[in-house]
């Protein structure tokens, strides 16, 4: 499962005396799987049914019955299309933006740090780190760094480095760029446990073989790498594309960066315009398990789910 | 030429990787400054050092009342979120049943689906159903995305089990029960604490599902959202900050102790 690698540890001493069908392993799932049926499953059914809502005649704002009006579906896609792209654009150049980042750090962290245990595992903690400080002051943290007064806009202002008058803040630059801090760590932490495990011999092999670094690195080191990589591209894809709060109007984004989170959001929240907002939720998971599905497939991992 | 390289190689990753962790650092390292930053109604210029903030904590409009909301809702579904977590990762790992492939794709869905799908879904829910949004609503959005991460957290646990302790519980005629309560809950218990310090961090800092679902309800991530429009108190970094430091003090303390025990064993072993 991809998802087992932030678990870490899944390393099965003995295989335990699997027991038959029986009532006790009944009551054990009942529950947890009645709560996720009640509270996972129902929701997206809702969704559905919300989705080929129709308004109420005559009925207020929010105001809407049962029906099954599937235009709902062009009409979110034509009207909200650029939107829709945006935001798997935005999120996959975050993805690949993320990887390029964090594979010279987990392998840092995995490899060159492996004969001091602790300072391993205290690099790690600096990883994750940010996880510990709130997700939004964080955010905002960059949005008053990036800003026209800070010290970052300023400095390259006066190195001539930005022409006169450049904004980074509430451009495509931000938002991308506040995606890429806040899903790092999913990326790392995933990259860091298959180069944890790398067998330099392996490494030592290709050099023996007259491989060129470049060559050994590619051939060697990624694909014994790629289970993390996978992991890491997906834990960082999935959120990424769904997000929206680095994208909103308060935080790094403007109107013109709004991505399909914050279309969903308004058209919940605030235009009460339920169906277009569920119709977008729909087209969005839709999306993200066509592109996943292709992925897992391409990158032959299959067996990682 | 090649141990030049290797040489030029070694320390590069070094310089690297110091330069990723101040970057990685810094947006942290500004929220905690700035919670100690004399403002008065903005807290973006720098106007000189002051510990008010943090000894006048809840003088801020709502910072308190939000920062108790996020900790009851944490606590609430962190303990219901471990207890079915935990059943179902048993389940898992020590029985073969029927539909237990469905039953892995249903706990990974969860995972797998971005948070504003999920949010948007259970408000249509509740919208639905008629439920008034408020605590009890964010407490069982919580609750149902803290379920997947405990049964992963847990099931790891379970599986790294060794039977004989139980069997060992078994032999000494410890009825069924006993063995659960006195060998194999104590032996899961590292697994189900750190599933629940997990659930309890998502819980605390999850913003786009609450937003969903918590109408006039506010959580600390949602007060810090509403305030972002008009600008963040100071005593909102003040809280962060804390809570940062605590998990911190918290992850290294637990390093520590267990890099201790690992050479006290390397010793004795």
């Amino acid at each position: 499962m991809a998802f087992g690698a932030f678990g870490g540890t899944a390393t099965a001493v003995a295989e335990p005396a699997v027991r038959k069908r029986s009532k006790v392993a009944l009551i054990l799932l009942l529950p947890g799987i009645l709560y996720l049926a009640l509270f996972f499953l129902a929701p997206l059914v809702s969704l559905v049914l919300t989705s080929f809502q129709a308004p109420v005649e005559f009925g207020d704002i929010g105001q809407y019955q049962t029906a099954f009006k599937w235009e709902n579906y062009t009409t979110v896609i034509s009207t909200y299309g650029e939107h829709i792209i945006r935001s798997f654009v935005f999120a996959l150049v975050a993805t690949i933006l993320a990887l390029l980042f964090s594979f010279p750090l987990a392998y840092f962290i995995g490899v060159t740090l492996r004969r001091f245990p602790l300072v391993q595992a205290l690099a790690l903690t600096l990883v994750i780190a940010p996880f510990f400080i709130s997700f939004l002051l964080r955010t905002l943290a960059w949005k008053q760094l990036l800003s026209d007064e800070g010290w970052i806009v300023t400095s390259l202002s006066s190195l001539q480095l930005l022409p006169p008058g450049t904004h980074l803040t509430g451009t495509a630059f931000s938002v991308i760029f506040g995606l890429t801090y806040n899903f790092i760590p999913f990326m790392t932490l995933p990259i860091y446990t298959s180069l944890e495990k790398l067998d330099l011999r392996y490494v030592e092999a290709g050099g023996d073989l007259y491989a060129s670094p470049a060559s050994t690195f590619f051939r060697v080191t990624v694909p014994l790498a790629a289970p993390g990589i996978v992991s890491g591209m997906l834990l960082t894809f999935i959120p990424a594309a769904g997000d929206y709060i680095n994208a909103s109007r308060d935080f790094l984004g403007s109107t013109d960066t709004a991505m399909i989170g914050n279309v969903i959001e308004a058209n919940f929240l605030v235009l009460q315009n339920y169906p277009a907002a569920a119709a977008l939720s729909l087209v969005l998971m839709a999306a993200i398990l066509i592109l996943v599905s292709i992925y897992v497939k391409k990158s032959g991992t299959e067996d990682l789910i | 030429m090649s141990t030049v390289t290797r040489f030029i190689g070694r320390y590069a990753i070094w310089l690297y990787s110091a330069l990723a962790f101040i970057f990685l650092l810094v947006p942290i390292v500004y929220t905690i400054v700035y919670s100690f930053n004399d403002s008065r109604r903005s807290n973006i210029v720098w106007r000189g050092f002051t510990l008010d903030n943090w000894t006048h904590l809840c003088d801020a409009q709502g910072v308190c009342q939000a920062f108790g909301n996020s900790i009851f809702v944490g606590l609430t579904a962190t303990l219901l979120a471990t207890v079915l977590g935990t059943m179902i990762a048993i389940a898992l790992v020590r029985y073969r049943f029927r539909f237990r492939t469905a039953t892995t794709l249903l706990l990974f869905l969860p995972m797998a689906t971005p948070e504003v799908v999920l949010g948007a879904g259970l408000a249509a829910e509740f919208l639905t159903a008629g439920i008034q949004k408020g605590a009890l609503t964010v407490i069982l959005a919580h609750t149902m995305f803290c379920v997947s991460f405990v049964v992963v957290t847990v099931r790891a646990r379970v599986a790294s089990l060794d039977p004989a302790l139980e069997e060992a519980g078994r032999d000494l005629y410890a009825s069924p029960s006993q063995v659960f309560v006195r060998v194999t809950l104590p032996l899961l218990m590292p697994g189900i604490i750190a599933a629940a310090l997990l659930s309890f961090a998502l819980s605390f800092d999850d913003f786009i599902i609450t937003n969903f679902n918590s109408g006039a309800f506010v959580t600390f991530p949602k007060f810090v959202y509403t305030a972002a429009a008009r600008g963040i108190p100071a005593e909102a970094n003040v809280i962060a900050s804390a809570v940062f430091f605590v998990a911190i003090i918290f992850v290294v303390a637990s390093q520590l102790t267990t890099a201790a025990r690992a050479k006290r064993l390397a010793r004795e072993g």
